[in-house]
């Protein structure tokens, strides 16, 4: 199983809504531009984000001799993504699953797609603890795991659902690589006040709590929004903006281990 | 309650599974049969305990939506709360079945109560004197414990709240669930359609495209499982800086429509219910759990609120 990747990283929540799926996202994007090999396999089955958020929605994943070809975001094939959502016929179907049948898809997404050689993969997971990631967590047994990058957002009531993300992942010995917080802050284009909507702070709290490190801040910024089913990296686009920063230093930060 | 024989094949769908004794695997099963009439579907004991303890529960609403973290909690607390204090004279009780994030005894103030069983069932916490919550948050111990469950058991838990739940009479049950369409949906809606009185589902949007996409798929499910859409609601539409008072999109949608979760409702053929707009004051409320109902009856978050309520009512009530 992903016998040609060098570093598999998951991105966790216990929470919904929190930024997941930007966050790998514009992480492989980053990763790509510093000169990687990538790989984002999406594994939330029945909200998968990936497709329309890098602009590849409607692609067809093909079969081929030695498994499911992923799909390339560019003709330099140095991103490569999966998600259920390239298998569904139209982008309103549901995928009504119960537990097994969304552990052996996953299953089949960790064994059976040709990733070719790969620097990083990076796991995008739906939120909560329950099927697909103790699937995964079974999975990356077998496989050098990185670790996980958790995402949440500043308030309390996200947090409650993180923490109990983090304690999955002690109990099932996943190393927690740092911790993002998301939407942290909104500067009022107009009168440039920073207004704190979801609360502030509780990234840093939660990082001292569990004993990880706060990898980044990331504000709330529409332009940032804007850029989402487009499938271009902030780093590019608006390489100013805070959330360009902190995707450059995360990605410092997960080369240099 | 196993949903897949011990003797299925390899990639049995399970015998609740649309799909039962109709998959590619289901070909040569000895159950087949049994599975492909739907037999084996009517055979939960469950349904049944279910509809006799719900019997004096007159309305059943479902807060729905495909994607995590669009305010299913907060609008749940907030549909309830204003319920509660516009209608004392009825009654309503909040279900909270997000077995992996549980977000209600937070947001309603009662993190840390316990629950007592009796002769008679599990009690419910109140919150008011016409309000009452159950939540596996009241379970655990500790804020830390994670429920590291796959769907069976979430799916035994649900029933447990179902059938156990000492709720006495109700005028409304709200439904608060976890994102997605997969175990703990399944589970209640099969669960909830089989009893009597009326039924109904409310689905929370974001006004961005990753978010009506999933949405999509929610209304997707509720055709498919005859679940009645009452309508749906976009939370966090705008915000209004509290300095300057500027209106800014803060999640936008890229697309040209000005009203992006309107239109998927055209598009979809289902009605719009209304816009809440985002308000840090609500945050901190649903942090600290305080009725935001009272502490800012001046909102206009209140009064939009209001209006939907009174729409959700006139549903059930026609």
């Amino acid at each position: 199983m992903l016998e040609h990747v060098k570093h598999v990283i998951l991105v966790l929540s216990g929470k919904g809504g929190v930024g997941k799926s930007t966050v790998s996202s514009q992480l492989a994007l980053t990763l790509k531009e510093n000169g990687f090999k990538v790989g984002l396999l999406d594994i939330d089955l029945c909200g998968p984000s990936i497709p329309y958020l890098l602009n590849l929605e409607g692609k067809d994943v093909h079969q081929s001799t030695e498994g499911w070809v992923p799909i390339y975001t560019d003709s330099s094939k140095s991103l490569a993504v999966m998600s259920i959502g390239f298998l569904l016929k139209s982008r309103n179907d549901a995928v009504i699953w119960r537990g097994p049948k969304k552990t052996a898809m996953i299953k089949q997404f960790l064994t059976d797609v040709h990733w070719e050689d790969l620097d990083y993969l990076i796991i995008d997971t739906p939120p909560g603890t329950s099927d697909e990631h103790i699937t995964v967590m079974e999975c990356m047994r077998e496989v050098k795991c990185d670790g996980a990058i958790i995402v949440t957002t500043p308030q309390e009531v996200a947090l409650e659902d993180v923490r109990k993300e983090v304690t999955f992942c002690k109990k099932t010995n996943i190393p927690i690589i740092g911790i993002v917080e998301n939407m942290s802050g909104f500067v009022c284009p107009n009168c440039r006040e920073c207004t704190n909507i979801f609360s502030s702070g509780g990234g840093k709290a939660l990082a001292e709590l569990v004993k990880s490190q706060l990898l980044g801040t990331l504000p709330i910024d529409p332009r940032v929004g804007v850029l989402a089913g487009t499938g271009r990296a902030v780093i590019k686009e608006i390489p100013d903006c805070t959330t360009a920063l902190v995707f450059k230093e995360i990605v410092e930060q997960i080369v240099k281990k | 309650m196993s949903e897949k024989p011990e003797n299925a094949p390899e990639h049995c769908p399970g015998t609740e599974s649309q799909d039962a004794g109709k998959a590619n695997a289901c070909a040569g099963c000895p159950n087949q049969q049994i599975c492909a009439s739907g037999e084996a579907k009517g055979k939960d004991p469950g349904i049944e305990l279910v509809k006799q303890r719900l019997v004096d529960v007159k309305n059943k609403l479902m807060i729905l939506s495909g994607k995590g973290g669009v305010g299913k909690s907060s609008l749940t607390n907030l549909i309830s709360r204003t319920f509660a204090h516009v209608n004392v004279n009825q009654n309503f009780g909040v279900l909270d079945i997000d077995i992996c994030g549980p977000s209600q005894p937070r947001m309603f103030g009662v993190l840390g109560e316990q629950v007592h069983q009796s002769g008679s069932g599990w009690s419910p916490v109140f919150i008011e004197e016409n309000l009452s919550l159950m939540s596996i948050g009241f379970l655990l111990d500790s804020p830390d414990d994670a429920i590291i469950w796959r769907g069976p058991k979430k799916n035994g838990m649900i029933r447990q709240f179902l059938s156990e739940v000492n709720w006495e009479s109700l005028d409304y049950l709200i439904i608060d669930s976890p994102p997605g369409t997969s175990d703990e949906h399944l589970s209640v809606s099969t669960y909830i359609s089989s009893c009597d009185g009326k039924f109904g589902a409310v689905l929370i949007s974001t006004p961005q495209e990753v978010s009506l996409l999933d949405v999509r798929k929610q209304i997707s499910f509720c055709k498919k499982m005859n679940i009645p859409i009452i309508g749906v609601i976009e939370n966090m539409s705008t915000f209004i800086c509290p300095k300057c008072t500027t209106e800014s999109k803060i999640f936008p949608n890229n697309s040209k429509d000005v009203n992006s979760t309107e239109q998927m409702c055209k598009d979809m053929d289902v009605n719009f219910l209304g816009q809440i707009p985002l308000d840090p004051r609500l945050t901190r409320c649903c942090d600290e759990g305080k009725n935001f109902i009272i502490e800012h009856e001046d909102s206009p978050t209140v009064i939009v609120l209001k209006e939907i309520v009174a729409k959700i009512d006139k549903y059930f009530n026609a």
